[in-house]
């Protein structure tokens, strides 16, 4: 039985930069534990003469010329819009290197 | 005249163009049962009743003018909430893009809108196409409109249940593991997968980019090829979209299917199936032997493990696609926070639901280091099995015909708490998302439960690029069955 430990949980959450409270990492651990065990029914599966596939269509690389197109004015408004943060045209964010609590 | 949302895009079509009825009428008949049902249903989060009417303005004005127009003018349609339409609030049905406006138009969209179509709104969905009941909204669950104690399926349930419902004529959904087909199943009405790469998946947001399809929800097939000859072929801006060797031409689906080999595979009908589900497929099978097919038993071998392949391969990709919500470029931005950690930390968990968070930890640990082959590689290498199961079943047989769904639609709440009995929802549709072969779901009848009648789905699939064999099956099926009839709420 893939039981994730809660190390387990918090070491995951933290790669995927999730915040979780301390009961979802309990209801989370569990729930999560059970689905792997159904997963783990692959585990019984010979695949030693078999490829991952890496695409269904039997499609080559797709390339175009490396050319500048202009962008739509109207677009490029509403990406400034949507901005959470917003000093003119300008994305605001928090400053990256003042205070940093990582700890991994 | 106010029951003309209940007719269907042919129908329309053919009362438009003799100019019998205008857009605006048939645009302002789905609006008003949209508006009539939505506080009930909770189909739609926004309806662009202004816009739509304005749209169907222009459209009659230029039909009386004798202007050219396209395929789908006048014709209302609505929009799942996770395609992009410039300008129009768009939140895959989250709480982390409330507010947040499209920046540009999928393909899709602007293809069916060079088309005519009027889009009327846009329809709930589990939070970031996760789910199969829709409950997984941010905005609440959608209700079944033949039974609103259930649920419509999903993700694609507001879109399923918006052609159920008539409250328009077409509606888009996505589907990367069954959430369009399964849905469609659950309200009665066709939903169409296409094979992967026939639709652009340009202005979808990504849910699993390797499995993820656009695709119709109609009240026939017919309607259902003229949807997708407008949506479908290459499109430079999705490198995975195809140039197609034909393309979807309804008038030319062949009228009958004498001849025609249908395989049924024999490991979708063990257990787990409901049974007066499984006798309504049975019932639908015969059907098609009495109308000249040729049916055989053959095998998926490794149908089996579909499930299990999809929920390690979706998460994963699912991790990586949903990793561009930081609170940063767009989206809600946590508030209050010590460090940039904390800024992507807190905003992507208060901004993601359950399921949501559920399926990136999933991903995040199947990709991780020391789990990658166990998990990815490995669920990838039986990827490639399943996809080799259906090529040698197509050497045999023309298309494939299964049950869409093991049960009907269930209860509110009822599979809400365990993920796991949610995920089995899927059962018979991931396969075809994993091999990327095309499959349509269309109504075979109904089982009464608690005195209401709630539909049951046949769904076919067919080989790389065989819609045109799809339809030509479903479509037989569809006039012989006289099964499209949709609910009128």
């Amino acid at each position: 039985m893939a039981q994730l430990s809660r190390d387990e949980v918090e070491h995951i959450a933290a790669l995927a930069r999730l915040h979780l409270t301390e009961e979802e990492k309990n209801v989370f651990g569990t729930q999560l534990s059970s689905i792997l065990d159904y997963v783990a029914k692959l585990q019984t599966v010979d695949t030693s003469a078999v490829k991952p596939l890496d695409h269904v269509l039997d499609v080559k690389n797709v390339t175009r010329n490396d050319e500048v197109k202009p962008y739509g004015a109207t677009s490029r408004t509403l990406i400034i819009e949507n901005f959470p943060g917003q000093t003119g045209d300008l994305l605001s964010v928090p400053a990256v290197f003042e205070q940093t609590t990582e700890n991994f | 005249m106010s029951d003309l949302n209940k007719l269907n895009i042919g129908e329309a079509q053919k009362k438009l163009v003799a100019q019998e009825i205008s857009s605006r009428e048939l645009t302002e008949a789905c609006l008003t049962q949209a508006r009539s049902v939505n506080s009930d249903l909770n189909i739609y989060l926004e309806l662009w009743e202004t816009e739509a009417l304005k749209e169907a303005d222009k459209i009659d004005a230029a039909r009386a003018r004798g202007d050219e127009l396209g395929a789908l003018a006048g014709i209302p349609i609505a929009l799942k909430d996770n395609l992009l339409f410039e300008g129009h609030e768009v939140t895959a049905a989250s709480k982390i893009l409330k507010g947040y406006r499209a920046a540009y138009s999928a393909t899709v969209v602007q293809r069916l809108r060079a088309a005519g179509a009027i889009f009327v709104g846009r329809t709930n969905m589990d939070e970031f196409a996760m789910g199969s009941s829709t409950e997984n909204s941010a905005y609440g669950p959608t209700k079944n409109p033949w039974d609103p104690t259930r649920t419509p399926g999903g993700s694609s349930g507001g879109s399923a249940a918006a052609v159920a419902a008539n409250t328009c004529l077409a509606a888009l959904g996505s589907d990367t593991g069954g959430s369009i087909r399964q849905p469609a199943a659950l309200c009665g009405v066709v939903g169409t997968k296409p094979t992967y790469g026939r639709v652009s998946r340009y202005g979808l947001m990504a849910m699993a980019s390797s499995l993820d399809q656009i695709g119709p929800f109609t009240k026939t097939v017919k309607d259902a090829a003229q949807i997708l000859q407008v949506i479908e072929n290459d499109d430079p801006r999705d490198s995975t979209s195809v140039v197609l060797e034909e393309t979807t031409v309804p008038d030319l689906i062949p009228k009958d299917i004498r001849g025609l080999k249908i395989g049924v595979p024999k490991e979708y009908f063990i257990s787990g199936i409901e049974p007066d589900v499984e006798k309504l497929v049975r019932d639908a099978i015969k059907k098609l032997e009495n109308l000249g097919a040729e049916i055989r038993e053959i095998s998926l071998p490794h149908s089996d493990y579909g499930l299990a392949a999809y929920y390690v391969i979706m998460p994963a990709e699912v991790s990586s696609n949903l990793a561009r919500f930081d609170g940063i470029r767009y989206g809600a931005r946590a508030k209050e926070v010590k460090s940039l950690y904390e800024l992507y930390t807190k905003s992507r968990g208060e901004g993601f639901g359950n399921e949501s968070r559920r399926r990136i930890m999933l991903g995040t640990y199947g990709l991780s280091a020391g789990y990658y082959d166990a998990y990815y590689n490995q669920a990838q290498k039986v990827r490639t099995l399943i996809a080799n199961d259906f090529r040698e079943a197509f050497k045999d047989v023309d298309c494939l015909v299964t049950p869409t769904s093991p049960t009907v639609a269930f209860k509110l709440g009822e599979r809400f708490a365990d993920p796991l009995t949610m995920y089995l929802a899927d059962i018979f549709t991931v396969s075809a998302n994993l091999a990327g072969v095309p499959g349509i779901s269309v109504p075979c009848g109904t089982v009464e439960k608690e005195g209401k009648p709630l539909p049951v789905g046949l769904q076919f699939m067919a080989r790389h690029f065989g819609e045109s064999t799809m339809f030509r099956v479903a479509h037989v099926y569809e006039q012989a069955n006289n099964s499209n009839n949709n609910k009128s709420v």
